[in-house]
């Protein structure tokens, strides 16, 4: 992160120079700034809510049996969570938000799973292995059903806003197996690093 | 099933999910109020906490999108467009999806607004952006809020299904509708 945090600053400032528009930069850092508040704010709402929701889900041991009834996929997913964890619970909570179309419920779970792995978690400066396989599935976006996007092509006039649900199933299946394939690999190659 | 009907039983989801939790959690004798009120907290608590993280990442990828260094990273990969066959329009909106996800939105309807949603590159668009999440600001925010600063290769692989989205969807989309 360290390293993409100043490729995007010394890169975008370098950019500007170039283009003649290094006013830019100091506009685009401002907004920046404010909408990132802006956004916090709003999210504290939304975290708030649904984490309200989890914990009572948690407390009832909703979650706990969630986790029960996927525990064989997720343990080949992620071998290194303990079976029954309430990680597993919340994962599949946040994977399932994604794959229905609903970011904002999914965002407040996915922090709650990435609580609940930062307990597993040896060394709380650096990302686990459950960490970055969760992050790799999430990013990849598991898309069932794009309904914000179907509305946006339904409101510019589209004669089949749902027609892209195909294409859209295929590429982003693509991506998520992409996604859990390096994910693997690069496990093993960072873990082979570790040890030599 | 018609679109409609999905989106009818779509609205059914949140509001039962959260009968569901309530239902069971009151059968089990769960002090839900108090409970709630313990989770919003925690929530409150770890919202302000990603305030900086947030701050950090909305910066960078603003210096970063309206400096010009996209459509210079677009230049310089443009051998990659000439093999796969996609326009260039596709892989500026494929890094600003990776990067911010109100821009990829905007940039999305200003597509469908020049060329409409069913042309090709309307369908492209869509579909690169159903297929594809907000890789940076889910990688800091995610990680932000528990407090972890050495990713690893998480933006590796983020990047990674990205980039197998982007390609999937021009094949798909050419396939399918040309």
């Amino acid at each position: 992160m360290n390293h993409i945090f100043s490729f995007f600053v010394l890169g975008g400032i370098i950019a500007a120079a170039i283009n003649g528009k290094i006013d830019v930069v100091t506009t685009a850092a401002m907004t920046a700034a404010g909408s990132a508040v802006q956004r916090a704010i709003a999210l504290i709402g939304i975290v708030g809510l649904w984490m309200g929701i989890a914990r009572v889900a948690e407390k009832s041991g909703l979650i706990d049996k969630l986790s029960h009834l996927i525990a064989p996929l997720f343990s080949w997913l992620f071998p290194s969570i303990p079976k029954n964890h309430p990680a597993l619970g919340c994962i599949l909570m946040n994977l399932s938000a994604n794959i229905l179309g609903f970011g904002n419920a999914a965002t407040p779970f996915g922090l709650k799973a990435m609580q609940e792995l930062q307990k597993l978690n040896n060394d709380p400066d650096t990302a686990s292995e459950a960490m970055c396989t969760f992050l790799a599935i999430n990013t990849s976006s598991v898309t069932l059903i794009p309904t914000t996007l179907i509305a946006l092509r339904a409101s510019a006039g589209s004669k089949n806003p749902s027609e892209i649900v195909g294409t859209v199933l295929f590429a982003t299946t693509c991506s998520t197996i992409t996604a859990i394939i390096s994910d693997m690999i690069i496990r093993n190659l960072y873990r082979r690093r570790k040890y030599n | 099933m018609t679109s409609e009907m999905l989106g009818e039983s779509f609205s059914w989801f949140i509001p039962g999910l959260i009968f569901i939790v309530f239902l069971y959690g009151h059968i089990k004798g769960v002090r839900i109020f108090e409970v709630f009120i313990e989770g919003a907290q925690e929530g409150f608590i770890m919202a302000v906490k990603l305030i900086p993280y947030l701050i950090g990442i909305y910066i960078s990828v603003g210096i970063f999108r309206e400096s010009g260094a996209v459509d210079i990273l677009v230049k310089l990969l443009s051998p990659i467009l000439k093999v796969i066959k996609a326009p260039t329009d596709a892989l500026l909106l494929s890094i600003i999806r990776s990067l911010s996800g109100p821009a990829a939105l905007s940039m999305t309807m200003e597509i469908f607004d020049t060329h409409g949603p069913d042309s090709f590159i309307g369908r492209l668009a869509s579909t690169m952006l159903g297929s594809s999440d907000t890789t940076f600001y889910i990688i800091a925010v995610y990680f932000g809020s528990v407090g972890i600063r050495k990713t690893r290769y998480s933006v590796l692989l983020g990047l990674l299904a990205d980039f197998a989205s982007f390609v999937a969807s021009v094949y798909i989309v050419r396939k399918v509708f040309l």
